[in-house]
C-alpha cells in the first residue's frame, strides 16, 4: 500500500518537473493566434476595420471583440481563410464595413504639392518621400493603397490611381468556353 | 521500368529510359522539310522588343532617331536574370513605345522600331577563342550578346551556365523537337550540323561537362545522320543518340529521363543531378556569338499549317510575322495564327507581332486543320490523362481543384511539375481544356505569393515605423526628464550648505572685507584735510 503511494508520488513529481520544464523551455512569446491572424490581413494599415492598423483588428479579433468581415483589402477570400483559421462560418461583408475596391496606389501631382509634409506623417508604411517645403513622391512599390494619405492633404494633390493589368502582372484567366457548338 | 536498347554507330549499345506516358499526334512535319531553310528578305520594318526572354525586360540604350548598325546594342540587360537585344540590321530607330507582342494576353510591351536602310552594315565586331577565357567572361559574353534559349522558353543561358561547384556529367543537346509542324532544329541540323557541334563543344568547355549526348527523335533520320557526319569530320566524342518519337519527348526533364534514367526531383533543377540540357539552336546562337562575335539576331522560324509553301524562315528577331506568313502564302480560309506548336503553342492577337527569340514556328489556323472543339462535357474521371501525363501526375484531380479554386491543394498534388504539354487535355473524351486551369491556378498561387510578399514587407515597415515613432517618443521624454532633473538639481544645489572649502573661500572673502571697512574706517582723518 505504502510502497504503491510512493510510487504514484514519484510518478506524479517527475512528471511535474517534465512539464515544469517544457513550460518555461517551450513558452511561446505574445499571442501565435494574433500573429496567424495578422499573416492573413492584408498589411494595407488602411484602419477601414475602425482599428488603427492590422495588428490591433488581428488582436481584437483573436480576443473575440471583433467580426471577421470588416476588412475589405481582403476581399471575401480573406474572409475565407479567417474562417477556415478561427472554424467560424463565413460572414459576408457587413452594412456598415465599405465594399472591396481595385487593387491601387497613391499619385501625387507634383505641380500642386506645396511640401507640408502631413501625407507623409500620416502614411502607415512610410512610402512618401519628400521634406518640408520640398516636393514629396510616392513610392509607388512600396504603397499598399490605403488612402490614408489622401484626407490630410491641404491642397487635394493626391488621387488613388487603380493599378493597370501589364504583361508583368497579367493572370491566366478562368476558363470560359461555350457548351454548345458554333453553328 | 521499361527500358529499351538502340544501336548506335555501329557497336556500341546505349541504354535507353522511357518516361511515364506520352501520345502520338500526327507528326505533320513533312511539308515544311521538302524546301532548305530560306533567308527572309528584309523586311519593311522591324519591332524590337525588349523584353523576349524570360526574367527582367532590357532597358532601351537609344533614343528615337538614332541611326544604329547591325549587331548594336539596344537593349541593355537589367537585373540577374536578363539578356541583352541588339539591332537586327543597319537603319533608323522611329519609335521606342508600348506595340502588341505575342503574348496570350494580347497585351501591349516596350518595344523599339526599326526602319531598315537596306545596306545591313555591321557594328565593329570580332571572333574570339573560347578556350583563352574563363568561363565567367564567356557567360558575360552570351549576356552581352542576347544568347537565350531558342527551344521556346527563352530563358538567359548565360545563367544556366553558372552552375556554381556541380559537376556537370552529361550535358545534353535537345534536337527531339516533339512538337508537330515544326521543323525548324530539324532542318538547323540538316544544314548547319558543323556549326552546332562546334556550339556543343564550346557548351562543354564552359560547363566542363564529361560528355555530350544530342537527342534526336528517330523521325528525323537526316538530321541524325547529318551531326554523326559532322562529329565525325572533326574527331569528336559527341554522341548522337536517336530517340523513340512520342510527345512530349522534346521537353527538357522527359529528354533527361529518356537519355539518361535520372529524374530530375520535384523542384530542383538538372544541374542538381549533374545534368545540362540545351537546344540544338542555342549551341548554333552560341557558335556564332564566339566564333563569328555575332549576336543573337535572327532564328529559324517554320511557317506551316494552311499555307501553300510550308518552309523554314531565317528571320529577322522583329520581322513582322505578316511578312513571313506573305512568303509561304496564307490559304483563303485561313481564321488564325499559333506562334508556336498546336500542343503548346498560343495564338496571335495580330498577324502583324513581331518574331521574337522564342518564335520557332507559326501555323497558320483553320477550321480545317484545328476543328472547333466539340462543347466540354464534366469530368467522368476516366484518368486517361493519367495514363499519358509525361510528369506522373494526377490531371483529373488538378482539375478538379483548379475548377474549385483551391489552389493549397492543387499545390499538394504537385501543380507546379506540371510542363503544360497538353498531352491531358488531347486525350480528353469530355473535351475539357485541361491545360487552361492549370496555367490558371498557377498564375493565381504565383500572383498570391507576390501579394503575401508585399504584404510581408508594408507590415515590416509599418512595424518599424511604429517603433521609430515609440523611440522618437521615448526619446523626446527622456530628454524632458532631464532637462526637468538638471533644472531641480541647481535649485537643490542654491539651498544647500556650502562646502568646507567653500566656507574657507567664504570666511576669507569676509576677512578682506573687514580690513577694507577698517581702513575706510582709519581712512576718516584724511591727510589732505
Amino acid at each position: 500500500m505504502l510502497s504503491a503511494l510512493l510510487v504514484m508520488a514519484a510518478i506524479a513529481i517527475v512528471l511535474g518537473a517534465v512539464l515544469g520544464f517544457a513550460a518555461i523551455k517551450f513558452r511561446t512569446e505574445g499571442n501565435p493566434l494574433v500573429d496567424k491572424i495578422d499573416a492573413i490581413l492584408p498589411q494595407t494599415q488602411c484602419g477601414q476595420c475602425s482599428y488603427p492598423g492590422c495588428k490591433p483588428y488581428a488582436t481584437a479579433i483573436a480576443a473575440g471583440e471583433a467580426d471577421i468581415n470588416r476588412c475589405p483589402p481582403g476581399g471575401e477570400e480573406g474572409i475565407q481563410k479567417l474562417a477556415d483559421l478561427l472554424g467560424v462560418e463565413f460572414k459576408p461583408f457587413g452594412g456598415d464595413t465599405a465594399a472591396p475596391k481595385a487593387k491601387s496606389v497613391a499619385f501625387i501631382d507634383e505641380a500642386i504639392c506645396i511640401g507640408c509634409t502631413l501625407c507623409i506623417q500620416a502614411c502607415p508604411v512610410d512610402a512618401i518621400a519628400g521634406a518640408a517645403k520640398q516636393m514629396h513622391t510616392i513610392i509607388a512599390a512600396e504603397c499598399t493603397g490605403c488612402e490614408l494619405c489622401v484626407a490630410p492633404c491641404p491642397v487635394d494633390c493626391i488621387s488613388m490611381l487603380v493599378i493597370e493589368e501589364k504583361i508583368t502582372n497579367w493572370k491566366w484567366k478562368y476558363p470560359v468556353y461555350s457548351l454548345t457548338t458554333k453553328k | 521500368m521499361e527500358i529499351s536498347r538502340v544501336l548506335i554507330d555501329n557497336e556500341k549499345m546505349r541504354t535507353l529510359y522511357h518516361f511515364h506516358g506520352g501520345i502520338h499526334p500526327p507528326s505533320n512535319k513533312s511539308q515544311s522539310t521538302q524546301v532548305a531553310i530560306a533567308r527572309a528578305p528584309l523586311p519593311s520594318r522591324l519591332v524590337v522588343p525588349l523584353h523576349q526572354h524570360a526574367g527582367e525586360a532590357a532597358k532601351p540604350i537609344v533614343q528615337v532617331g538614332d541611326h544604329v548598325l547591325k549587331g548594336q546594342l539596344i537593349g541593355m540587360p537589367d537585373g540577374f536574370v536578363s539578356s541583352a537585344v541588339h539591332a537586327p540590321t543597319s537603319g533608323t530607330i522611329t519609335a521606342i513605345d508600348m506595340q502588341l507582342i505575342a503574348h496570350p494576353s494580347g497585351l501591349p510591351n516596350l518595344c523599339a522600331t526599326l526602319i531598315p536602310d537596306g545596306k545591313e552594315e555591321w557594328i565593329p565586331h570580332k571572333a574570339i577563342d573560347y578556350r583563352d577565357h574563363s568561363s565567367a567572361e564567356l557567360q558575360q559574353l552570351l549576356r552581352m550578346a542576347g544568347v537565350v534559349g531558342l527551344g521556346g522558353a527563352a530563358f538567359p543561358s548565360d545563367i544556366k551556365l553558372r552552375i556554381g561547384k556541380q559537376k556537370i556529367t552529361s550535358l545534353i543537346l535537345n534536337g527531339a523537337e516533339c512538337e508537330p509542324y515544326i521543323t525548324c532544329d530539324d532542318m538547323l541540323m540538316r544544314e548547319r550540323a558543323a556549326e552546332i557541334v562546334q556550339g556543343a563543344e564550346m557548351l562543354r568547355f564552359m560547363l566542363d561537362a564529361s560528355e555530350v549526348l544530342i537527342g534526336i527523335e528517330d523521325n528525323k533520320p537526316e538530321a541524325i545522320a547529318a551531326l554523326k557526319q559532322a562529329i565525325a569530320d572533326r574527331g569528336m566524342n559527341h554522341e548522337v543518340v536517336a530517340i523513340p518519337t512520342i510527345y512530349p519527348g522534346g521537353s527538357a526533364k522527359q529528354l533527361i529521363r529518356v537519355l539518361t534514367g535520372l529524374e530530375v526531383p520535384s523542384g530542383k533543377l538538372p544541374t542538381d543531378i549533374g545534368v545540362q540540357c540545351f537546344n540544338v539552336a542555342t549551341a548554333y546562337s552560341v557558335y556564332r556569338a564566339f566564333a563569328q562575335g555575332e549576336p543573337l539576331l535572327s532564328r529559324i522560324v517554320t511557317i506551316a499549317g494552311n499555307v501553300r509553301q510550308a518552309q523554314n524562315y531565317e528571320a529577322l528577331i522583329g520581322t513582322p510575322i505578316d511578312e513571313l506568313i506573305a512568303l509561304g502564302v496564307a490559304l483563303p480560309d485561313t481564321n488564325g495564327y499559333i506562334m508556336g506548336g498546336p500542343m503548346m503553342g498560343i495564338p496571335l492577337p495580330a498577324v502583324h507581332v513581331p518574331v521574337v527569340k522564342a518564335t520557332n514556328c507559326v501555323i497558320a489556323a483553320s477550321d480545317r486543320l484545328f476543328p472547333p472543339p466539340p462543347p466540354a462535357l464534366p469530368c467522368i474521371r476516366c484518368t486517361r490523362c493519367v495514363e499519358v501525363c509525361p510528369a506522373d501526375l494526377q490531371p483529373q484531380d488538378l482539375f478538379w481543384f483548379a475548377q474549385s479554386k483551391e489552389f493549397g491543394r492543387a499545390q499538394a498534388f504537385s501543380l507546379f511539375d506540371c510542363i503544360e504539354c497538353g498531352a491531358c487535355s488531347y486525350v480528353c473524351p469530355s473535351h475539357i481544356p485541361l491545360v487552361q486551369y492549370y496555367r490558371f491556378a498557377k498564375s493565381e498561387i504565383r500572383a498570391r505569393e507576390h501579394d503575401k510578399q508585399l504584404a510581408d514587407q508594408a507590415r515590416e515597415r509599418h512595424e518599424y515605423r511604429e517603433h521609430r515613432i515609440e523611440r522618437e517618443k521615448q526619446e523626446k521624454a527622456d530628454k524632458l526628464a532631464a532637462k526637468e532633473k538638471a533644472a531641480q538639481a541647481a535649485k537643490l544645489n542654491s539651498l544647500q550648505q556650502p562646502t568646507p572649502q567653500q566656507q574657507a573661500e567664504l570666511a576669507d572673502l569676509e576677512a578682506h572685507r573687514a580690513h577694507i571697512r577698517e581702513l575706510a574706517q582709519s581712512g576718516v582723518e584724511h591727510p589732505e584735510d
